[in-house]
């Protein structure tokens, strides 16, 4: 950070970028922190960029805030919101959340810089949009039974003392030991049956959808007190449509539940491509590029 | 379309928007190790919860910065299975940290 920058207190937060994006569509538009969005515009793209205060989002402090989920929710839902209006307006690449310049001019240098990546990214998602569909098994579905509560961790119903039987010498393997063991593998096979149902049909509802999408990309199930519903969900996954394949797709995903009983489909979108914009090297998360 | 953008879950949300995007260095740069370290967090959280209790990892249940988040209030589970998970995680850690001072001495003298 420059000296400027720092006696100024601010910097510049990059939501996305976006080509050919009419100036017009950030209008009144709110970004993280409630500050008004703008567009820094280099040869046809746009960076979509509101001003942020250095206390809140200067590296020690966004160390210590994205540890905060209520301040990160915050953050992922403004980094949202202003991404989503783009992406309705023009194709948009979101950049990762948090991703925070000097100043405006240092944007549009990195626009210039990044401008063929930009480009090819932006190839991959124009005139597309993302779905997700998950699938869960309808409440009350037996096979899918509750979460077994042991969890593998407590050997609860062991007694660690008293009257065991005596281990008697010519079947080592006898007592509560083995008993144990005998119900943990029944426990597990009964859960891998129940896994093994669940991916079939999971396989079948991907198998239906696939077909009308460009791409897919599957997330983790996720936790019944997040997701918000009941029933264990054993797909998730976001599918990149070209737009004029959406209303197919759409209709496919409303037959699904009739022909698949005991299953439950919820569709979302449309999303940003967030799920489909290149990712591979984004695990070690410093690019070689821009110094 | 903004209407039904406000009500997009907290999970789906997340799922995307975290690690997702494209992935350029700003000006300010925030420890890495911290992200990742966020990220698996919530990756667990937003990964099922039963599958990562398989594997032992429960640290939210502990966590301060998530447990309210993490688990709704009011909700008990087996008291004995709490203290005996947590008095495992901390002989675990005595265990790791004797190791690691064992170590530490043998190549020496």
């Amino acid at each position: 950070m420059t000296a400027a920058s720092v006696a100024d207190g601010t910097a510049v937060y990059l939501y996305g970028v976006a080509r050919g994006l009419d100036p017009a569509a950030l209008r009144g538009a709110a970004g993280v922190a409630g500050a008004p969005v703008r567009g820094v515009v280099e040869g046809g793209l746009t960076a979509l960029v509101s001003t942020v205060r250095l206390e809140e989002y200067g590296e020690a402090a966004l160390r210590a805030n994205l540890e905060d989920l209520a301040w990160l929710e915050a953050t992922a839902r403004a980094h949202h919101a202003v991404v989503d209006r783009a992406a309705h307006a023009a194709p948009t690449a979101p950049v990762r959340i948090a991703t925070v310049y000097r100043d405006d001019a240092r944007v549009a240098e990195v626009l210039a810089a990044q401008r063929a990546r930009f480009g090819e990214v932006l190839d991959g998602i124009a005139g597309r949009s993302e779905w997700g569909v998950k699938a869960y098994a309808a409440p009350g579905t037996p096979e899918e039974g509750a979460p077994d509560p042991g969890g593998g961790l407590v050997p609860s119903a062991e007694p660690l003392t008293g009257p065991n039987p005596a281990p008697s010498p010519d079947a080592p393997g006898s007592g509560a030991g083995t008993a144990y063991l005998e119900r943990r593998q029944r426990e597990r096979r009964r859960r891998e049956d129940a896994g093994r149902r669940a991916a079939e049909r999971a396989g079948e509802v991907h198998a239906a959808l696939a077909d009308h999408a460009v791409a897919s990309r599957h997330h983790p199930p996720q936790d019944p007190r997040l997701s918000g519903r009941p029933g264990a969900q054993f797909l998730n996954v976001a599918y990149l449509l070209d737009d004029e394949r959406v209303e197919g797709f759409l209709t496919v995903a409303r037959t699904l539940a009739d022909r698949l009983p005991g299953m439950e489909v919820e569709v979302t979108g449309p999303w940003p491509p967030y799920s489909f914009i290149d990712t591979a090297d984004a695990t070690p998360a410093r690019g070689p590029e821009d110094v | 379309m903004p209407g039904e953008r406000e009500s997009a879950s907290l999970a789906d949300l997340l799922e995307r928007i975290l690690d997702k995007g494209i992935v350029i260095v700003g000006d300010v740069r925030v420890n890495l190790l911290d992200i990742e370290l966020l990220t698996i967090k919530l990756r667990l959280l937003v990964a099922s919860v039963d599958r990562a209790k398989e594997m032992g990892i429960d640290w939210w249940e502990h966590d301060p910065s998530l447990s309210s988040k993490a688990r709704p209030a009011g909700e008990v589970s087996g008291g004995g299975d709490r203290e005996l998970a947590e008095e495992n995680r901390r002989l675990r850690e005595r265990l790791a940290a004797l190791e690691a001072a064992a170590e530490g001495k043998e190549p020496g003298s």
